[in-house]
């Protein structure tokens, strides 16, 4: 990980709510994996205001591109920056996604703007795949495209409607896991709590291995202030409490104890 | 009253002499030798090791880690803390993993980075204060034990023995007659009359004061009408409580001879200076931490530049330099 200035090379809006954030950060661009995240701190707001942790989307010949959606003051002033702003930026932090997926099928299945780490994860694996997408609406759906461009099998739920199938994501999932042997598949999934812990079960359920990338609230991003910690399991079956920012934040669906 | 004497104590390592830019920056808390005034706050830099990457430990002052009891402690539920203007409000809950672990686990870093350690220890009864730091004596790298009597967040220990006089003297003499290390009381914010309390530590034996500890708050979502934190309560800690702290860094110093470990809302060397003025021989970064890892490191610099502009060839002769 390193700690640097990354200046602002474009920022655009992808829908109401969701921006595309694209930085210079070679230093942590040569090393970042998918799943990987990095500490933004976001000029502007007081010298109170933590650190934001966001997903890393792309991180292609020194350019580190972020997808978020305006939630509250620090993305809101984020959503302001415009090209030449500079950002402070740690990175790259956490585990990341195994690129590994030993000749199974990957299932990549996202909820809302988790799709952004999954979709450079899809660009990294060596093989193409299946997205499961789901979100509330039509324009919750973000970058779809992306896969389909990788000729992905792209299928997507809207819990109103107004885009593919009415739905869950995990009815989505429920399907293509019913058709696909157990031994030929593997998930990756990050999205909300409720979704992954959804995605996880019926993976355990099933006997296939998934990779769920935690969300949660982060203060510190190294793993010094135990604010994002979660209840896991050893292979043994002992427990232990783990650090989301620094231990994962994505562990295999049968370490979490919800 | 001298509280710039640099004397030796069993088991203390010196930190030898560092002089930059004519400034003699090493300072003596209570017996233990730091290079420079500046130290990191307990449960804020992890145990060292976490921020490896991005700082250079060797360079600070000294490493307060995070508190320790006897066994391994979970702490609290999630969510554990909320940012507010000017802070933040934790309610982690001193979960670690037990001194036998912070032994084993994490000392050994901190040892080979060559820099003084404070333990920060909690427990649920004089005596097991008194035998965890019992177990710390002599474990190398360990420089000083820092009894936490005022953490908010944990009804089994902490606050409770810190918001009654008698109690943390009675604490204080416990635990020195189970270690020679340099003790140094916590302690809260929260009380009537900080001198009180400065001066029953002094006398019951404490070498220097750590203050202040986050502040008692709660934040409530209106939308939900819930408390945000699991905990429901938690400690306000950031820029919104340093003048709190100046205060009461104030008026503990002139109230006892020993050092005072200033923390509160330390962003940069101007609140550090303020905190030494007002009578502190050292500071401690927090929460700074996690916003700017590199904060501790920019306030010795600011220190040792201030005291260069100000005609003053040591930063010890910063402490108690208030006009009043």
């Amino acid at each position: 990980m390193v700690d640097c200035m990354a200046r602002v090379i474009e920022q655009h809006s992808l829908s109401s709510d969701y921006f595309m954030l694209l930085l210079k950060a070679p230093e942590v661009t040569a090393t970042a994996r998918p799943g990987q995240f990095v500490h933004v701190r976001v000029t502007g707001l007081s010298e109170a205001a933590l650190r934001r942790p966001f997903s890393i989307y792309g991180a292609d010949q020194g350019v580190l591109a972020l997808i978020y959606k305006t939630v509250g003051r620090g993305t809101e002033q984020l959503a302001r920056l415009a090209a030449g702003d500079t950002v402070s930026v740690i990175g790259p932090l956490g585990n990341g996604f195994p690129l590994d997926c030993g000749g199974r099928v990957p299932i990549l299945v996202a909820g809302g703007y988790g799709v952004a780490p999954l979709s450079f994860l899809a660009r990294r694996l060596g093989r193409r795949g299946v997205l499961l997408v789901g979100a509330r609406r039509a324009e919750d759906i973000l970058c779809a495209c992306d896969f389909a461009d990788l000729a992905w099998d792209v299928r997507v739920a809207t819990q109103d409607g107004s885009r593919g199938e009415r739905g869950l994501v995990t009815d989505l999932l429920d399907a293509c896991l019913a058709t696909s042997p157990e031994a030929s598949t593997e998930i990756y999934a990050c999205g909300p709590d409720g979704m992954l812990r959804a995605v996880g079960e019926r993976a355990v359920a099933a006997g296939v291995r998934a990779w769920l990338s935690l969300d949660k609230h982060m203060v510190c991003g190294v793993g010094a202030c135990l604010a994002c910690v979660q209840r896991l399991r050893r292979a043994d079956g002992a427990e232990w409490i783990g650090r989301v920012c620094h231990d994962g934040p994505v562990f295999e669906a049968r370490e979490i104890v919800w | 009253m001298d509280r710039t004497r640099l004397s030796r104590r069993p088991g203390v390592r010196s930190a030898g002499d560092r002089v930059v830019n004519n400034i003699d920056m090493q300072v003596n808390l209570g017996g233990i030798l730091m290079k420079n005034p500046v130290a990191v706050a307990s449960g804020t830099f992890g145990y060292g090791c976490e921020y490896a990457g991005l700082v250079d430990v060797s360079r600070l002052g000294a490493v307060t880690v995070k508190g320790v009891r006897l066994q391994p402690w979970p702490g609290n539920p999630l969510p554990r803390h909320v940012e507010v203007p000017g802070g933040m409000v934790n309610a982690i809950g001193l979960q670690g993993p037990g001194v036998d672990g912070l032994i084993r686990d994490y000392l050994p870093f901190l040892h080979r980075a060559d820099v003084p350690v404070i333990v920060n220890v909690w427990g649920t009864s004089e005596e097991e204060y008194a035998e965890v730091a019992a177990r710390l004596d002599g474990v190398p790298g360990v420089a000083g034990v820092e009894l936490n009597v005022s953490c908010p967040n944990v009804k089994e220990g902490g606050h409770a023995f810190g918001t009654d006089p008698h109690t943390v003297a009675a604490l204080v003499a416990a635990v020195r007659r189970r270690t020679r290390l340099p003790l140094i009381p916590k302690l809260a914010p929260n009380v009537p009359a900080i001198a009180v309390f400065a001066r029953a530590a002094e006398e019951a034996g404490a070498d220097a004061l750590s203050l202040i500890n986050t502040i008692p708050a709660m934040v409530i979502d209106i939308e939900t009408r819930r408390p945000v934190l699991a905990n429901t309560v938690g400690g306000l800690s950031g820029p919104a409580i340093h003048p709190v702290a100046v205060k009461l860094v104030w008026e503990a110093s002139r109230a006892v001879r020993i050092p005072i470990l200033a923390m509160g809302g330390i962003s940069g060397p101007e609140q550090a200076i303020e905190f030494m003025i007002a009578g502190a021989a050292a500071v401690a970064v927090g929460t700074a931490n996690f916003i700017d890892p590199t904060t501790p490191l920019r306030v010795i610099a600011g220190i040792e530049a201030y005291c260069a502009r100000h005609g003053l060839t040591s930063a010890r002769a910063l402490t108690g330099s208030v006009r009043i």
